[in-house]
């Protein structure tokens, strides 16, 4: 029973992971007054970035640094869109959904001899567990906390950017510049010079969540793998109400709902996988109707900043 | 005088549909330098391309069944649109349309003529239903439709995904359902090409012959009456005149007594149903069965991109759809013929919309290439 328990929080740890990466994106970009729904094309770039950059060189770590920097070039230019040239954002976002899946499948079948699917990397050279080999093999302690760096990470950037938003006076800045970015710029803050570096954080973070998936949860990339987790995460940061430990509980929620899904899947149970996994976008709607919809997000979330416009 | 002259070429110049041609050639232009990077020839590429749209009788007639549903679910968007409202969730509208089709394709007996019938009336009940709940939400509950259609897009592949898998439905030793009757597909003559007279008959007209190998169906011309039927709505109608009133100035169509509320659930209903359309009119034309989603097929998403492309105008979608339908189908044979990745098609579609997203910038470029001119 503890057992599988244990299995159940560690699959959800494991998946929520990727989703917390790219919802913390999120978290950053809205709360600067952009809405990012280009998170899953990012992500998809990142994971196989992440994936290619690992099988050629073998080192985890750029791979995953090589993944963030993929995410922040698409977001480069949906920040150059969206910031400089006042687009709708939705509509770039869009864009970027297309670039995304489509810049990294044309990049695998550059890499792989045409194939869509890059080359698994070998085991040693995914990302670690640090704490692998601490506990007893598949003991409670072992299944849940015997997890790859990057579920760690993902939790310390969770606090990270909560403090960056509240603690910091750049944080202030992001969100002076999210809720009133004609006040902020009376005061001499530069919108643009703002919006340009959240969007790309954003970028980042989601490209880090690809390369979640792609060199920790599996070890390749291929076109299936990123199928609407950066719409997904982009519900969590709505669900967790623009804040980075919202959105993180929201992520572990869908994660957890990952988890079941796996978890069942291994017993004798009857419950329809298929019922059990559209149950965490039930819920969202629901609790949507119930609590969200009432309160808003950043109010200029959306509106493109013109200088000198009434 | 000039000056005049000027201002003139620079309201042309400044059109909607200035905007999306500059949008295409970047798009296409962006695509060549993709190519030449990687190392391919983008003449040869786009050469293959054109050919293997237009080469053929056949291949033309792949292109529009290709370009049939991309249409459908880009109407679907565009009609949203035009209420201010948008619709990400075609893709579960499809979805839910493509899977009552075939529910009522399989389960339901009718005669000949009235199936169809039956089966396109029940697709685009459902699909409209599920499309009027993202409204509903937003109406009552201030509910982003953005996110209320994510969420049901998702919910929509999990239900059809549980539906196939329920027994009686779902065909042994298959990831599919059961195939509909005859009596509900809209293929042309299709039973009679596979005849003995077809057969011969098919052999002695060659040309004919590679048309009918194709799933030539009816899609093509219920996409183009939906077109019409849409823009009558939109363009010579009450309900239009209300439902656009809201999308340029909801509070303004408040004033004047347009129950927003209402219009925003009749417009999701409607856009709904459109992109049920198209799910029922591939399971009806082409795939005569529904099959377990791994993700999404991307009807809806695609049809951002051709609504998008559209203008979000009803026969702007149509021309969009084929230059999509073209693409998706014209571009896998870059990748058989010279091992070019066809993904370049993507990079191509996304360079179209991120330009298209951002007219400053096109009209910024157009005023830079004129004053180049000038000196």
């Amino acid at each position: 029973m503890l057992d599988n328990i244990g299995f159940i929080l560690g699959t959800t740890l494991m998946y929520a992971t990727p989703l917390i990466f790219a919802a913390l994106g999120g978290v950053i970009s809205e709360n600067s007054g952009v809405v990012n729904i280009g998170l899953e094309g990012m992500m998809t770039l990142g994971a196989l970035m992440g994936a290619t950059v690992g099988y050629f060189t073998g080192n985890p770590w750029l791979a995953l640094l090589c993944a963030g920097l993929a995410g922040g070039f698409l977001a480069l230019l949906h920040a150059i869109a969206s910031v400089t040239f006042g687009a709708d954002q939705i509509v770039s976002g869009i864009a970027i959904n297309f670039l995304g899946p489509g810049i990294a499948l044309f990049l695998s079948r550059l890499f792989f001899e045409g194939a869509t699917m890059t080359k698994s990397i070998n085991l040693e050279n995914k990302i670690p567990r640090p704490l692998g080999g601490v506990f007893p093999q598949n003991s409670f302690f072992d299944l849940v906390l015997n997890q790859y760096a990057t579920v760690y990470i993902s939790f310390l950037l969770v606090f990270v950017i909560w403090y960056m938003l509240y603690k910091t006076k750049i944080g202030l800045r992001i969100r002076a510049v999210g809720e009133h970015p004609k006040a902020a710029d009376t005061l001499g803050i530069n919108i643009y010079k703002i919006r340009y570096f959240s969007v790309i954080l954003s970028g980042i973070f989601a490209g880090f969540g690809g390369a979640a998936m792609s060199i920790a949860v599996v070890s390749n990339f291929r076109p299936t793998l990123i199928s609407g987790q950066g719409f997904i995460a982009l519900a969590a940061m709505i669900f967790g109400k623009w804040k980075p430990q919202g959105a993180m509980w929201a992520c572990l929620l869908f994660g957890a709902a990952q988890g079941f899904v796996i978890f069942l899947g291994g017993t004798a149970i009857a419950i329809s996988s298929q019922l059990l996994a559209m149950l965490p976008y039930i819920i969202t709607l629901v609790i949507l109707i119930s609590f969200v919809g009432k309160s808003v997000g950043p109010a200029a979330s959306g509106d493109p900043y013109e200088k000198g416009e009434r | 005088m000039k000056n005049k002259k000027n201002s003139i070429k620079e309201m042309l110049g400044s059109g909607n549909f200035m905007i999306t041609l500059v949008s295409i050639f970047l798009g296409i232009l962006v695509g060549a330098i993709v190519l030449k990077i990687a190392g391919y020839s983008p003449l040869e590429s786009y050469g293959v391309m054109l050919k293997g749209i237009f080469g053929k009788p056949k291949y033309i007639l792949y292109t529009i069944i290709y370009a049939t549903p991309l249409i459908m679910t880009g109407l679907s968007v565009a009609f949203a649109f035009k209420t201010g409202l948008f619709n990400i969730g075609a893709e579960g509208q499809f979805i839910i349309g493509a899977l009552v089709a075939t529910l009522v394709g399989y389960f339901v007996k009718l005669p000949m003529g009235i199936h169809v019938v039956v089966v396109f009336v029940a697709a685009i009940t459902a699909a409209g239903l599920w499309g009027g709940i993202a409204g509903y939400l937003k109406a009552k509950f201030g509910v982003h439709e953005v996110i209320a259609t994510i969420m049901l897009n998702w919910i929509a592949l999990y239900l059809n995904n549980y539906v196939i898998m329920l027994e009686g439905f779902k065909r042994p030793n298959s990831e599919a359902s059961y195939k509909i009757w005859d009596t509900a597909t809209i293929g042309i003559l299709e039973k009679w090409k596979y005849t003995a007279h077809g057969r011969v008959w098919l052999k002695v007209h060659p040309i004919l012959q590679s048309i009918f190998k194709t799933p030539v169906n009816l899609g093509i011309i219920c996409a183009i009456i939906l077109a019409f039927v849409v823009w009558f709505i939109l363009n010579r109608t009450t309900l239009g005149y209300e439902l656009r009133s809201v999308g340029s100035n909801k509070y303004a169509a408040e004033y004047g007594g347009i129950n927003v509320k209402k219009s925003m659930i009749v417009s999701m209903s409607i856009a709904g149903a459109l992109a049920g359309a198209a799910g029922a009119l591939q399971v009806m034309g082409v795939s005569k069965q529904v099959s377990i989603l791994a993700a999404m097929e991307g009807y809806g998403f695609d049809g951002i991109a051709v609504a998008l492309i559209g203008s979000n105008g009803a026969f702007g979608c149509v021309f969009s759809g084929l230059l999509f339908g073209a693409l998706k189908y014209g571009g896998p044979k870059i990748q058989s013929a010279m091992g070019a990745p066809s993904e370049v098609v993507s990079i191509v579609m996304g360079t179209i919309v991120f330009f298209i997203a951002m007219p400053k910038f096109i009209r910024l470029l157009v005023s830079l290439v004129k004053r180049k001119e000038v000196k």
